[in-house]
């Protein structure tokens, strides 16, 4: 085959592809712009005729939009930064510090990814229900303070670090914990940035989870709010499709700004061991 | 303070949490499962009794538990060939050296992955609809009888296969494209002055090459789709016909809707025993076909 030829179908086969995938966001995008009652022709329109604004307004005024997002914001926002701080510390004492087991703790800690997470769903939901922490940000962002991916992540990253500037810290009479916050936190950034872009979308887009745990409209995430949405408003395409946007671009726009990161998170954490 | 104890204070909070509300969990739902946990129990402890395996037992005797780990595992056997098969095919494509703007196409590409499952599943929904769907709209000016996608139960399943394969590919591919890229060029080079064909060179260099990086990735993608949740509770409510009642679907309805969380307990770690066994399966394959090639 010619270089040419060759050439043309490589490119348009991924043209083609992308195309592809990128259509139901475009269309999302597209109808979340239309009259009431537009989306509903056929043949379907491409683009909005008059495009307006009254889906959102519609959302965020009567369907609750605005208590959802910021339940969002909120939950995603303190799992980020709770677990960071849980998994940071973790990781390191993994990679770092020398104490009797560590090597078969971090090995039960590597088993118990084979436990899907669901099994444990139905206790935790009882064990936060006599605490009296269902229906609060608490009962989603509790049991997400850490993660063994999380730590996992850290500790390959940790592993890295050369001993002798601990060792030096050490001789010159600092603390461990001065090490660890003076040291240590400086050499992890690039890691961290990793794990706060992972952590941030991984809790942005959960949905069993907060389905279960939060039982009350005031609670409910984007995901949770956008789902009860759905089934009352199923004819109703422009005004959910609006709901779509609001939930996707923020965690969209997250990973275009920092996709460098968010894809060195997936390649370390898919190399097992 | 010295550096046992103070590697013991930096894993507490992470260990605390993992403890707390994941391990103890675990093994509560073990417990949890062996009982008749249910309405009456969750207002007034004193009615819980201990019934042994008998909700195992009576789930193995219903047919709505068989035809949600049917529908699960349709999910899983077509679902991830199909995905593990575009995964590769767009790696291969970024791959080629005749590729232009793959910076652009990759970001393109993944851009699924980072999406929220239940903001694409309404969309998703939008575009199969019966009526004003866009899909059935195409379907109709290409000659082809238009499919009642969310109505009909032998299309309801295929259709969140296509959602999920749309959803997840990129993610295997950008593992797949860092592991076509680690293939050393010389190697290729080499097979071209022997005259290996483009087909020669992927049955006879890349695929060989890829082989510990697809098992690994083939079993993740295994055990993530046998977690089939909230597509169907999004996109079709488990319906139409309970066609799309998954078996987390299943523990869902039981746990949370009917509050039979004895029940629930054992669907779910029924579901982590095939689980288990399947990705077992796999790695015994997959190992054994390594040691030979």
């Amino acid at each position: 085959m010619k270089p040419r030829v060759h050439a043309w179908l490589v490119n348009g086969a991924l043209a083609s592809c992308t195309a592809l995938v990128l259509f139901p966001l475009f269309w999302m995008l597209s109808v979340s712009f239309m009259q009431p009652g537009e989306a509903n022709n056929l043949p379907p329109p491409m683009l909005p005729l008059h495009p307006t604004l009254a889906n959102y307004r519609e959302l965020f005024a009567h369907a609750g939009m605005g208590r959802y997002f910021a339940n969002s914001l909120v939950i995603s926002t303190s799992i980020t930064l709770l677990s960071l701080a849980c998994n940071t510390l973790a990781g390191y004492a993994f990679a770092k510090l020398h104490f009797a087991g560590r090597e078969r703790m971090f090995g039960v800690l590597i088993g118990a990814l084979v436990i899907p997470a669901q099994v444990a769903m139905l206790p935790l939901f009882l064990l936060l229900k006599y605490a009296g922490l269902i229906n609060s940000y608490w009962a989603v962002i509790l049991p997400a303070m850490a993660s063994v991916f999380g730590i996992f992540l850290v500790r390959q990253y940790a592993r890295g670090i050369p001993g002798e500037l601990l060792e030096a810290a050490r001789v010159d009479g600092a603390g461990e914990l001065r090490i660890f916050i003076q040291v240590v936190l400086p050499l992890l950034k690039p890691i961290l940035v990793t794990l706060a872009v992972f952590t941030f979308l991984v809790a942005w887009n959960d949905f069993m989870w907060p389905l279960i745990a939060l039982t009350g409209q005031q609670h409910y995430t984007l995901p949770v709010g956008l789902a009860s949405l759905s089934r009352e408003h199923v004819q109703d395409s422009g005004l959910m499709m609006a709901g779509a946007v609001v939930t996707v671009v923020p965690v969209l726009a997250l990973f275009l700004a920092l996709q460098r990161y968010y894809l060195r998170g997936l390649l370390l954490g898919s190399v097992k061991g | 303070m010295n550096r046992g104890t103070a590697a013991w204070l930096f894993l507490a909070p992470a260990l605390l949490v993992l403890g707390v509300f994941f391990l103890l969990p675990v093994f509560a739902g073990l417990g949890l499962s062996l009982t008749d946990y249910d309405l009456y129990a969750l207002a007034d402890f004193h009615n819980l009794r201990f019934v042994g395996l008998a909700n195992y037992w009576d789930l193995l005797h219903r047919p709505l538990f068989w035809a949600a780990l049917g529908h699960t595992l349709y999910f899983v056997i077509v679902g991830v060939p199909l995905s593990m098969l575009c995964s590769l095919g767009t790696a291969l494509l970024l791959n080629a050296s005749a590729a232009r703007f793959k910076p652009f196409f990759r970001t393109a590409l993944f851009a699924p992955v980072v999406t929220t499952v239940v903001a694409v599943a309404v969309i998703w929904r939008y575009l199969f609809n019966t009526q004003f769907g866009v899909v059935n709209f195409v379907l109709t000016h290409l000659g082809i009888s238009p499919i009642d996608w969310l109505g009909d139960p032998h299309w309801a399943m295929p259709m969140i296969i296509l959602f999920a394969v749309w959803k997840n590919f990129g993610y295997n591919m950008i593992i797949l494209l860092a592991g076509l890229q680690a293939i050393p060029a010389d190697l290729y080079e080499a097979a071209c002055i022997d005259g290996a064909s483009a087909w020669q060179q992927f049955r006879q260099i890349t695929l060989p090459a890829l082989t510990p990086i697809l098992l690994m990735v083939g079993i993740l993608t295994v055990s993530g789709y046998f977690q089939l949740f909230a597509e169907p509770y999004v996109i079709t409510e488990g319906g139409p016909l309970q066609s799309t009642v998954s078996v987390l679907y299943l523990m869902y309805d039981q746990g949370f809707k009917w509050w039979n969380m004895g029940t629930a307990s054992a669907v779910a770690f029924l579901l982590f025993l095939v689980m288990f066994v399947a990705t077992a399966l796999m790695w015994r394959f997959g190992e054994g076909r390594e040691s030979v090639a």
